[in-house]
């Protein structure tokens, strides 16, 4: 069972900003749902190799050419903001 | 050659271990087709894949590949045929994608070693532990604006490779040692630039103290020092703080901390509190990396002669002191440099031209070995006329100067200043002589029995002659005229 400041510190890295009141039910439903996947380890799977792919792939390799960049205009269209090129963020003070 | 910090009760170690984050040398970036250029336009190279677009694919780079596994045998390092990549999720303004690809649980690259050369001559080896691929993030500039920070994600996706050491460095010379010779490395084997000044490599660095015998203490991790000076001077205050934290009474918490060069001490970052729960998992985008023996085998046919085997030949054939050979391997351009001077010449009269005149005018005047004034097969012709003796040592040094000015070949210099060596026994006897019946009264000293004067007529031969005389011969005429 999952406490509740822990669901804070998962809120807190995914940058949801969960209000005090829903960390208790959250906690509930993140352990039912852990639950739920724990049972996989009922399964013996001794001797199985993970598996990375349902079909037999291998990863594909690009030749180290450029072929893209050079549209910073469609790259930042979609910002929120952007300056002379950047995107613009709220600033972030170290 | 041991450092050991004298504490107030008593001496303690310090332990360093570094992760070196290391540009990959190619055209384009690690799972983008944008360029991995330095520099440009902000944003321009920079695909949707590197902006963290939703729906875009990554694909791997093969040459990025490629450098990995060759570094990785530059290092002498095992090489993992199978590696997988992982997620490292953080969450920064410059990290689009929200996370990193990296590689965790199963590196390209696993357990190597480095050979420091030390300054003494002496050797230390520094354990690799392993070495993978990642991407950098994008640049982060947060003082062109009063309220906002600009984002220019060039480097964004660019390959890094991080490469870790073990904990096996004892002082702040043997981090500077490793730092360098992993430099010297890369660049020999062409994988990066090396280029500390552009951020094609950084460091990271971990120190902890200890007393001597004692199992391993709490360290703290210095990010981002892009110097080998700067590398140095952080282990020393940070060793320093540690000794200070601990003799009056207080822990060292594991923490990430910031080196300020100007006010020479270590801060801490705290926002970088939650840093350390990455939460990896394998990438479900992309597939396990792998290659066979072949592609390995490949790879290790297009290795050059690397540093610690061409000092091992330059001590072999051309009778070098370790540090004499280890000086001249540093860079490729160097020791090639001195091969071309040393063949079919004396090994160590070569190296002592090159790295006591050549480099040491190279570095006053800042310049590349590749920049330099003098070609090899001139210092090479020069090293000739010392040796048949046209030019005495002395007026060498002369001859090396001009023709650093004016780059011309030795043997025309010496011919148009009239720089030849005297080797007529006649003009030498008179020109002794002339300084004998100019010193009467320190003549008589020495024939008196006060024969150290005698340097001092050498001396005033030499001067009288342009130091052009042999000195040899000089002496031997002196002495003939003075004792007898």
């Amino acid at each position: 069972m999952l406490d509740k400041s822990t669901v804070r510190n998962i809120a807190f890295l995914a940058r949801i900003d969960v209000p005090d009141a829903d960390l208790e039910p959250l906690a509930h439903q993140l352990s039912g749902i852990l639950d739920w996947v724990e049972q996989l380890q009922e399964v013996n799977t001794d001797g199985v190799h993970p598996m990375s792919s349902v079909t037999e792939m291998t990863m594909t390799w690009r030749p180290d050419e450029v072929t893209d960049g050079g549209h910073r205009d469609k790259v930042t269209a979609n910002a929120p903001a952007a300056r002379d090129g950047f995107f613009a963020v709220p600033k972030v003070v170290e | 050659m041991s450092y050991i910090i004298k504490g107030e009760t008593g001496d303690w170690e310090v332990v360093i271990g570094l992760e070196v984050h290391a540009q990959v040398t190619s055209q384009a970036k690690l799972f983008s087709g944008a360029s991995a250029t330095y520099g440009g336009e902000a944003n321009d190279h920079v695909s949707f894949i590197d902006a963290g677009f939703p729906g875009m694919l990554p694909v791997i780079n093969a040459y990025c590949v490629e450098q990995a596994v060759k570094t990785g045998l530059g290092l002498r390092a095992q090489i993992n045929k199978r590696s997988v990549f992982a997620r490292k999720n953080y969450f920064y303004a410059d990290l689009p994608q929200g996370y990193q690809i990296s590689q965790y649980e199963l590196p390209v690259v696993g357990v190597g070693e480095v050979v420091l050369d030390m300054p003494d001559g002496s050797s230390a080896v520094v354990g690799i532990e392993r070495l993978h691929l990642e991407q950098d993030a994008g640049k982060s500039m947060h003082d062109q604006h009063p309220s906002l920070s600009l984002i220019d994600l060039n480097r964004s996706g660019v390959a890094l490779m991080e490469i870790v050491s073990m904990p096996d460095m004892r002082s702040p010379e043997q981090a500077g040692a490793y730092v360098r010779k992993l430099r010297s490395i890369l660049r020999y084997l062409g994988t990066c630039d090396g280029n500390m000044d552009e951020g094609s490599m950084r460091c990271d660095v971990n120190v902890s103290v200890r007393r001597p015998g004692e199992g391993y203490r709490t360290r703290c991790e210095i990010k981002n020092v892009n110097s080998v000076r700067f590398v140095m001077q952080a282990i020393e205050v940070e060793a320093k703080r540690h000794v200070e934290v601990y003799e009056g009474g207080g822990k060292i918490m594991q923490e990430t901390r910031l080196f300020d060069p100007n006010k020479g001490e270590t801060r801490s970052m705290r926002s970088k509190e939650h840093a350390h729960d990455y939460r990896y998992f394998p990438d479900p985008d992309l597939l396990p990396l792998e290659f066979d023996d072949a592609f390995v085998a490949r790879i290790k046919a297009t290795l050059p002669e690397l540093p610690d085997d061409k000092k091992a030949r330059f001590m072999d054939v051309y009778g070098l002191s370790p540090y004499d050979a280890s000086v001249l391997v540093v860079e490729r351009e160097r020791a090639e440099y001195f091969e071309a001077v040393a063949k079919g010449r004396d090994g160590k009269k070569a190296a002592n031209w090159v790295i006591t005149n050549l480099f040491g005018m190279l570095n006053k005047a800042g310049l590349d070995v590749t920049e330099s004034p003098v070609a090899a097969d001139q210092l090479g012709q020069l090293i000739d006329l010392i040796e048949d003796g046209t030019v005495s040592g002395r007026l060498a040094k002369e001859v090396f100067e001009i023709m650093w000015e004016e780059r011309k070949d030795p043997a025309v210099i010496v011919e148009e200043r009239g720089m030849k060596q005297v080797t007529d026994s006649g003009a030498i006897e008179a020109a002794c002589d002339e300084v004998i019946a100019a010193n009467p009264e320190k003549a008589n000293d020495i024939r008196n029995g006060k024969e150290k004067l005698i340097a001092w007529f050498i001396g005033q031969v030499m001067k009288q002659t342009q130091g052009k005389a042999n000195p040899g011969a000089v002496q031997e005429i002196l002495k003939k005229k003075l004792l007898g």
